[in-house]
């Protein structure tokens, strides 16, 4: 093998892994990795709207990346994960004030950068859900929550269900539309009893 | 638009703020109610003061180089406004770049005009306080494709790239609510609270969306830009602010504008 072909064997090389690269900017992956690069670099802070909020965790970025349909693997192990992450209420108990549960769902507000950072966030309930029966503006993008405690009964059981579900959505459904309130300190422990309340209390408009 | 016109917009005026303070007492749907509304104003949307203004900035000279927007290139050659709408977003040769409406006027405006960029990215969007130069603008010429169907293309590699990255935007979830675009539209006859949401993977909806932006908003008695749609979608959705006219912004367009081809462009429309 003389010297000329060796160079002219590492020039082909080169050029090959050149358009290999090239080819790979176009491919799912390589498009995900530049959009990713694009968000990173095309956002910036507003008020309390930090830019470091388009950086993603593991959920969100493969529940983005499968447009919430994960394979089965993937959605056992993040529900499993984010299950394990529920911080309990320290004195076992589920259930708060529903009066104070209803202002909380009608509260639309939070976490926007048009919000103060001293002003608490709503639960954000009714834009997505039918709760009480007296209020007709409602949102649909959730199931109707109209009688759930009704239904599904007061149980010890079933306020620790609740109290999850609201913590944190994902761990029964990795790539529900419902926040993870509990998850991502949007609500204290004492805000996601009342909603439990709210839910569950027979007292409540809920249930009525 | 000539005087009589704007004569008969002034009672429509009165008329949208009375429709706004009593929609909240009424059981009506918001839907139906500025369905009646846009009945009523058919020949006459306030947003028509915004166009007028638009193009009256479009022939007046301005800037350092004391230059008109007359020799702008919005891509069907310099000059021409008629229908360039439907075409945008679109790779653009001079620039390297995809760039949507606002994006190339603002190229036209520094280009052009030797006005800084700073200047107009520094506030953008109209506020009660002040109007916007590039959103009137940007009404104007919109106003120009009027009844004709959306045709964007992504022919150019470049364009395609966009339109792919958009797509991977409307579908990403991050902040501390886990929100997408797609968490609110990707599903059919849903609505938050009492507001219907448009399913933008439908192509109906998608059509429907996009062909009434941008446009005056009755509530905010201001004529809205599609930058600045974008740019609330995303404060809803938790995130925080995108640049204006950027790369992300353009491509999540790219993605939009494709969605409602073959859709009649229909704006400057007029929402509650």
């Amino acid at each position: 093998m003389n010297a000329k072909l060796i160079i002219g064997l590492a020039v082909s090389a080169a050029l090959a892994s050149i358009s290999l690269s090239a080819q790979a900017g176009n491919t799912a992956g390589g498009l995900d990795a530049k959009t990713a690069e694009i968000v990173k670099r095309d956002f910036r802070d507003k008020g309390i709207a930090k830019a470091t909020r388009v950086n993603q965790d593991e959920l969100q970025a493969m529940c983005s990346k499968y447009v919430d349909k994960l394979p089965a693997k993937i959605k056992t192990r993040l529900e499993a994960e984010q299950t394990d992450a529920i911080k309990w209420p320290a004195d076992g108990k589920y259930m708060g004030d529903w009066k104070a549960g209803e202002k909380l769902a009608q509260s639309g507000r939070g976490m926007t950068w048009s919000d103060k950072a001293e002003e608490p966030a709503g639960g954000n309930c009714y834009n997505c859900h039918q709760l009480s029966s007296k209020e007709i503006a409602f949102g649909t993008i959730g199931p109707s929550l109209l009688n759930f405690g009704k239904i599904r009964g007061n149980t010890e059981a079933n306020q620790r269900y609740t109290y999850s579900r609201i913590y944190n959505a994902k761990a029964v459904n990795a790539c529900a539309n419902m926040p993870r309130f509990g998850h991502m300190g949007i609500l204290s422990e004492a805000q996601i009893k009342d909603l439990v309340a709210l839910l569950l209390d027979p007292e409540s408009p809920v249930n009525k | 638009m000539n005087t009589s016109n704007v004569k008969k917009l002034i009672p429509l005026l009165v008329l949208a703020t009375s429709c706004a303070a009593t929609a909240a007492e009424n059981e009506i749907s918001d839907s139906d109610r500025i369905a009646q509304y846009r009945e009523m104003i058919s020949d006459g949307n306030p947003a028509d003061f915004d166009e007028m203004r638009g193009e009256e900035l479009w022939k007046t000279v301005a800037g350092p180089k004391q230059a008109t927007l007359e020799k702008c290139d919005l891509g069907k050659g310099a000059g021409v406004v008629k229908g360039v709408y439907t075409e945008l977003p679109r790779y653009f040769k001079d620039t390297g770049k995809v760039q949507d409406l606002e994006s190339r006027l603002l190229t036209c405006m520094t280009t052009l005009q030797g006005i800084p960029e700073e200047e107009i990215t520094a506030k953008p969007f109209a506020s009660d306080k002040k109007a916007s130069d590039i959103s009137s603008l940007a009404t104007y010429v919109v106003g120009q494709s009027k009844g004709i169907k959306m045709a964007v293309s992504t022919k150019h590699p470049q364009a395609k790239e966009a339109y792919e990255i958009g797509k991977r935007i409307f579908n990403y979830r991050a902040g501390p609510y886990d929100f997408a675009c797609s968490t609110c539209h990707a599903t059919s006859n849903v609505r938050i609270r009492m507001q219907d949401l448009p399913n933008l993977n439908n192509k109906k909806d998608a059509q429907t969306a996009y062909a009434g932006w941008p446009a005056y908003r009755v509530s905010q008695g201001l004529t809205r830009s599609f930058q600045w749609r974008l740019n609330d979608c995303f404060r809803q959705q938790r995130f925080p602010e995108p640049k204006f006219a950027s790369e992300a912004t353009v491509a999540l367009t790219m993605f939009l504008a494709v969605s409602a081809n073959g859709g009649e462009y229909a704006g400057p429309g007029l929402k509650r």
